[in-house]
């Protein structure tokens, strides 16, 4: 792929602040993080933001943040309070991290950790003993080549910082939750999420991403996730942005020997979304789920990029998305598989449907399987499709409503994923969230 | 409780109920045979209102109301039922689930309290030990990986929690080994009342053995050709349709 390499005003302003942000540094500041923040910016400047010509980018355009230039959103936390947080992420129980504009908020984080765990701000923890997160730090997220990653390192500075020890079992979930809130002008952060579950360890984390509803901002997310030896993270993503907000997320997950990881992507706001998740299955026996529900409507697009990369032998993959359009929104699923050479005996499955709403929405999907092993089990399906009117019509014969019985089968066709939802609070909280979300689409749908 | 009257049906644009008319008392239960294609099923679906299924010409009264002016549910939550000849599969909704929302839809149109979960769990149980089903079926998802003889089960099973005023079971029969025609058919005389009415659209007598209908109606090339006791159905036993060519011939039928 040839790459033309772009100057534009909105590129330049982005090299000057994040510049402004490594001149500002503390003197005491390790230089290999000045480092990785220059390089990060470097390929951010040398790639350019992505256009339609790159094949990973066909179908989704970021056109609209290409053309302007976001500051760096600054303090927003007047207009935020801890009642908006609870409504938004439903109270998980638990301990929880806040960040309002990529900035830790301590305010509003609260809760116990079991001894040993360490959940804190980025910032602080690259402050106080950097030599912690050195080893892993932008080892799993290359900044070369990936536009928007490079940019959040160009940026780095704030996020979250999990360490589960090894052997540690934590029950209760641990919440990282994201606010934004530009009310002025359209501002940007740039989030950086570092999880290391130790060898034999298990955790559940929560991310969630949040802004008031209305306001324009652009979230730019990235986050690292290495899973020990025997260890078991099961994560959850829950995107609520506001519906005019631009939220890119990327996701690196590095699998070792019989370590268990699971993704549940939730997206439900947005005007422009992409989701990559990449994972490397790096150890034998190393297993990954990764499931993922969107919910988009009016003019929105959500677009999910998953890439499994089987790496070693006896690897397995698990992989359900699913998506509900109405209006005239689009979606994209790009599913990449790769089995390597040496990743005999894998066992990849992935399934990936979307229910249109309306004869106006549109989905481009496309599972993408590269397959260099000879020994392996790989299947993947799609189905597009509406709702089925039999179904539809034998509900109503029982004396259900049309809303009812459409209302039925969108939450039955969500429940595949939702219902693989171990934390009772949160799957709760998006049920109610979906046939809250049904109700206002139902304008937008098909009705005769 | 229900007259149909001079009953014109097309689907897909095909004319098949040619002018059918028919009277249905409460108490009553009367069973419509016929050879295939014959409409006895597209009866069925117009009554049920199902979309595909266009009314041309004629009128349908339901205890004194235009049936053919209501809605599928209005209909339902008015007291008619129809068991599905094929039983659609639902993936991931609940039996349990579904039926509960369906019975408080029909109590809430009627004044009626709705019911809560124990209440119907109650309800629930004591219906399904008369029809021998098995408490499992009722968490899976509606009639989803269900075999022939459970998805007809289910609907009688529907039919008894919802306990309709007329009741219209679309060739509930076929595909039923004499153990299960044997399940439904208690099913559907335990519902037998002095109140309700209850239309029976089989293509074989058989069914007739263990559900003994009031009157008997032969239809052919859409409209009824036929009508009398139990007898009747026992001569088409005997004879087959064969016989009612001559008779279904004299109407200006297309024979399908």
């Amino acid at each position: 792929m040839t790459r033309v390499v772009q100057s534009s005003p909105q590129i330049d302003a982005y090299v000057g602040d994040s510049d402004r942000l490594v001149s500002a540094g503390s003197a005491t500041e390790p230089s290999w993080l000045r480092n990785l923040r220059r390089k990060g910016i470097e390929h951010f400047a040398d790639a350019g933001f992505p256009t339609t010509r790159d094949e990973e980018w066909k179908f989704t355009s970021v056109a609209s943040i290409a053309h302007r230039h976001f500051a760096p959103a600054h303090d927003g936390q007047s207009g935020i309070t801890t009642d908006l947080i609870e409504r938004r992420i439903g109270a998980l129980g638990g301990y929880r991290l806040v960040l309002v504009n990529g900035t830790y908020a301590p305010k509003f984080s609260v809760g116990e950790l079991p001894a040993g765990v360490q959940v804190s701000s980025l910032r602080s923890i690259l402050a106080t003993n950097p030599a912690a997160v050195e080893p892993y730090l932008g080892r799993f997220a290359p900044s070369d080549g990936q536009a928007f990653t490079a940019l959040n390192t160009g940026f780095l500075q704030d996020g979250a910082f999990v360490w589960i020890p090894p052997g540690a079992i934590i029950e209760e979930p641990i919440s990282l939750l994201f606010v934004s809130a530009s009310p002025e002008t359209p501002g940007v952060s740039h989030p950086r999420v570092l999880i290391v579950a130790g060898d034999h360890s298990q955790a559940t984390i929560v991310e969630s991403y949040a802004g008031p509803a209305g306001q324009e901002y652009f979230t730019n997310a990235v986050t690292e996730v290495v899973v020990g030896s025997g260890a078991l993270v099961d994560h959850y993503k829950v995107q609520r942005e506001s519906q005019r907000a631009h939220h890119i997320g990327s996701m690196y997950v590095h699998g070792t020997r019989d370590s268990t990881f699971s993704s549940h992507s939730i997206a439900f706001g947005g005007a422009l979304v992409r989701n990559d998740i990449i994972a490397l299955l790096d150890g034998e026996g190393s297993d990954c789920t990764l499931n993922g529900l969107y919910l988009v409507d009016g003019r929105r697009l959500i677009d999910n990029h998953t890439t499994i990369d089987h790496a070693k032998s006896h690897c397995g993959s698990h992989e359900m998305y699913k998506g509900i359009l109405s209006g005239h929104a689009r979606a994209v699923f790009n599913g990449k598989i790769i089995v390597r050479p040496d990743a005999q005996k894998t066992d990849a499955k992935q399934t990936n449907k979307a229910l249109l709403l309306s004869d106006d929405a549109q989905i481009n999907t496309k599972p993408q399987l590269e397959i260099f092993a000879n020994d392996v089990k790989c299947t993947h399906g799609a189905a597009v499709g509406q709702l089925d009117e039999d179904a539809i019509f034998y509900l109503r014969a029982r004396g259900l409503g049309r809303r009812q019985a459409r209302d039925m089968l969108i939450h039955a066709f969500a429940g595949d994923v939702l219902n693989r939802i171990r934390i009772d609070g949160l799957r709760t909280s998006l049920e109610e969230h979906l046939l809250s979300e049904l109700l206002t689409a139902e304008g937008a749908a098909n009705q005769p | 409780m229900l007259n149909i009257h001079n009953l014109h049906v097309r689907v897909g644009g095909k004319p098949i109920l040619q002018g059918i008319d028919l009277s249905v008392n409460a108490g009553e239960v009367h069973a419509i045979m016929g050879p295939n294609g014959s409409g006895k099923s597209t009866l069925a679906r117009a009554l049920s209102g199902h979309p595909d299924y266009q009314v041309t010409e004629g009128e349908v009264s339901y205890e004194g109301r235009d049936l053919l002016a209501m809605d599928p549910e209005e209909r339902a939550r008015e007291g008619v039922f129809m068991a599905f000849q094929y039983p659609v599969e639902i993936p991931g909704v609940n039996n349990a689930y579904f039926l509960k929302a369906a019975l408080n839809a029909i109590r809430k149109h009627r004044g009626q309290e709705e019911l809560d979960a124990i209440e119907f769990m109650a309800l629930m149980r004591e219906k399904a030990t008369l029809l021998e089903i098995d408490p499992g079926m009722l968490s899976r998802s509606v009639n989803e990986g269900f075999s022939g003889g459970e998805k007809k089960r289910n609907e009688i099973f529907q039919m008894a929690i919802l306990e309709p005023r007329l009741a219209i079971l679309d060739e509930t029969d076929s595909g039923l080994d004499i153990d299960a025609l044997k399940l439904v058919a208690n099913g559907v005389n335990a519902m037998r009342s002095a109140e309700r009415a209850i239309i029976v659209v089989t293509h074989y007598q058989r069914l007739l053995d263990y559900i003994v209908p009031d009157v008997v109606h032969v239809l052919s090339g859409g409209r009824i050709v036929k009508s009398g006791d139990r007898a009747l159905a026992l001569e088409l036993e005997d004879k087959g349709y064969g016989w009612l060519d001559p008779e279904a011939a004299a109407a200006p039928a297309t024979k399908a």
